[in-house]
């Protein structure tokens, strides 16, 4: 079944050039994107190609000064404003970028606990906190006293207490060694296999071509590519795109997620 | 141990604002063209002579030189006495117990009406940006913090009291009543207006403040999240937004004791009010060296323990700060 439905997703900002004139940025051009549910893609692009844009934008919390073009289709119906009302936080969940997104004056138990939609709050926060091996601890503590790898299994916690049939990540690795990486993608593995499905967004190819089914390339708000993820083996052979291709070929440590043996879950 | 090294910081701090506040004061006063001695006789300036006025001014103390005169206050400030007051004859300390126990209701009263009021009216105004109640508010606020106190004073006195008599002219009792009499009822029916009065200025001022602060709070990342997870309204407000703005409301109603205390100079004049404000009016105008030097240090106090309070809270209410002490002491 279509979960998420992107047709010809426009997005432009409203500016003043240096005469006071309006003129209007295009950052995101015609993207068609879908996603069936269980099923986790991901968009890679550099920064400043529009990535947390279009999650901003699925979740209709983009600035007053931007405009959008084109249609989003959320199991079968349109996502308005009003369906969004009801299904942010409920349905669709977003993990966002970084620690500056918790409520500064806010313990961090408390902020999972009121993302929880699904069961006893409390319970639910305890259950995924041990999951996440974050200690009960934890939760008394504000998000300036966590660490980054902490304040990360935070954030993802908040999308996983949420219950969400979708979720959308919002380059949720950068800044954390490789073995919370791991975990925090295994965590993903785990949330869709439950039936949720994942828009994992992000810079990072290898992480990217490592959990997805699919992955989609952005370039300067243009989607260039969607490749499966298992094409990206090897040197990229498999590969029809030379923008992707080129991308895999020059990343350092492609020969590390050969051995870590992606392959055998595709 | 930065908390017992403020607070002393704090108080060397109060030393030596209460004596530059009393040199200034003092210098002040001995250049006023106000003669004491001609503004306590007053209308039988005429029949005094010129001896008995010279006699009164000794009896003050009037006439040796200015330095000198200081010297003898300060040499009784320090040791507890405020001296007695020329108009009231009766010790300084005394007249300023009863006067600020006036004051106290009525500045207590104006303070809190405005920081609950500006409050609401700031954080309604954000949540509405740009909708006509954001703009009603706005309007309000800036036609009010343009609008001189006093003035206002008269405008409520003559629509309240003239046109629609329902409060009292002034004063802070009914007039020819004994004083066991008087209830607080009565009290209470006498306040009302010079509280609302000296409320208004400040309403303005913590409204535009808490908007503004609200607005950057709404622009913030971790708002755009709470929005993300479906809180609106209500909900996101008092969950991030009061939550993020009340420490610095707060704040800045206790710097804010300044401003309410020279409002309630003039609304106690407008007002004929006997509290602290009047009698301050009272005793610059009619020379009255020790009990003006008198209200000024306990004026300086109050507005200083205002300022502590507001440095204080921040200390000890936001956890980015009061964790930080923890993990160093």
């Amino acid at each position: 079944m279509t979960l998420l439905d992107i047709r010809d997703l426009s997005i432009s900002f409203a500016m003043y050039d240096r005469w006071l004139r309006q003129t209007t940025q295009p950052v995101i051009q015609s993207l068609s994107l879908s996603l069936e549910a269980g099923e986790i893609v991901a968009v890679v692009g550099a920064s400043g190609s529009g990535k947390s844009l279009l999650a901003h934008a699925i979740l209709g919390l983009l600035p007053q000064n931007a405009s959008v073009a084109g249609e989003i289709m959320f199991e079968g119906k349109p996502l308005t404003a009003a369906a969004l009302s009801k299904l942010r936080g409920s349905k669709i969940a977003l993990i966002p970028q970084s620690v500056q997104y918790l409520d500064p004056l806010m313990t961090v138990g408390k902020q999972v606990e009121q993302a929880a939609r699904i069961g006893q709050p409390k319970a639910l926060r305890q259950s995924i906190f041990r999951s996440f091996r974050l200690p009960e601890g934890a939760a008394k503590l504000y998000p300036f006293q966590l660490s980054g790898g902490m304040a990360r299994r935070v954030l993802v916690s908040t999308a996983a207490v949420s219950g969400a049939r979708l979720i959308i990540a919002d380059e949720p690795t950068p800044g954390l060694d490789e073995a919370v990486i791991q975990e925090t993608l295994r965590i993903f593995q785990d949330l869709s296999a439950s039936g949720a499905a994942i828009l994992f967004i992000t810079h990072d190819l290898a992480a990217a071509a490592q959990i997805a089914d699919r992955v989609a390339v952005l370039r300067e708000g243009r989607l260039v590519d969607i490749s499966p993820a298992s094409s990206f083996a090897g040197m990229g052979e498999a590969l029809s795109h030379p923008y992707t291709r080129a991308l895999w070929q020059a990343l350092p440590q492609h020969q590390f997620i050969e051995a870590v043996g992606w392959n055998d879950e595709a | 141990m930065r908390a017992t090294r403020m607070l002393m910081f704090q108080l060397i701090r109060l030393v030596l604002l209460l004596a530059a506040v009393s040199i200034i004061t003092f210098a002040l006063i001995s250049v006023s063209p106000i003669d004491p001695v001609q503004a306590y006789i007053g209308a039988d300036m005429l029949r005094v002579g010129e001896e008995q006025r010279a006699a009164i001014a000794a009896y003050w103390g009037l006439d040796q030189p200015p330095i000198e005169r200081f010297l003898h206050w300060l040499k009784a400030i320090v040791q507890g006495d405020m001296g007695t007051s020329m108009i009231y004859r009766e010790p300084v300390l005394e007249v300023i117990k009863d006067r600020f126990a006036h004051s106290f209701v009525l500045l207590l009263a104006a303070w809190l009406l405005s920081g609950v009021i500006g409050f609401a009216a700031g954080s309604l105004a954000a949540m509405k940006q740009g909708t006509w109640i954001d703009r009603v508010i706005q309007w309000y606020c800036y036609a009010l913090s343009s609008t001189p106190a006093f003035w206002a004073g008269l405008l409520l006195l003559i629509v309240f009291t003239v046109w629609l008599p329902i409060f009292p002219v002034g004063l802070a009792v009914p007039a020819g009543v004994s004083a066991e009499q008087v209830t607080w009822l009565d009290r209470l029916y006498h306040m009302v207006l010079p509280a609302i009065t000296l409320s208004l200025v400040g309403i303005s001022n913590i409204a535009l403040h808490t908007r503004e602060k609200l607005l950057e709070v709404l622009g913030s990342d971790y708002v755009r999240f709470a929005r993300a997870r479906g809180e609106q309204g209500f909900l996101l407000w008092r969950r991030h937004g009061a939550r993020n703005i009340m420490l610095p409301a707060i704040t800045l109603q206790f710097a804010s004791f300044s401003e309410l205390f020279g409002g309630a100079v003039l609304i106690e004049q407008v007002f004929s009010y006997p509290g602290l404000g009047q009698a301050t009016v009272e005793a610059s105008t009619r020379g009255d060296v020790p009990l003006l030097m008198g209200i000024v240090l306990f004026s300086t106090l109050f507005v200083f323990v205002g300022n502590a309070i507001a440095e204080w809270i921040y200390r000890l209410v936001d956890p980015r700060i009061k964790e930080g002490y923890r993990h160093e002491t």
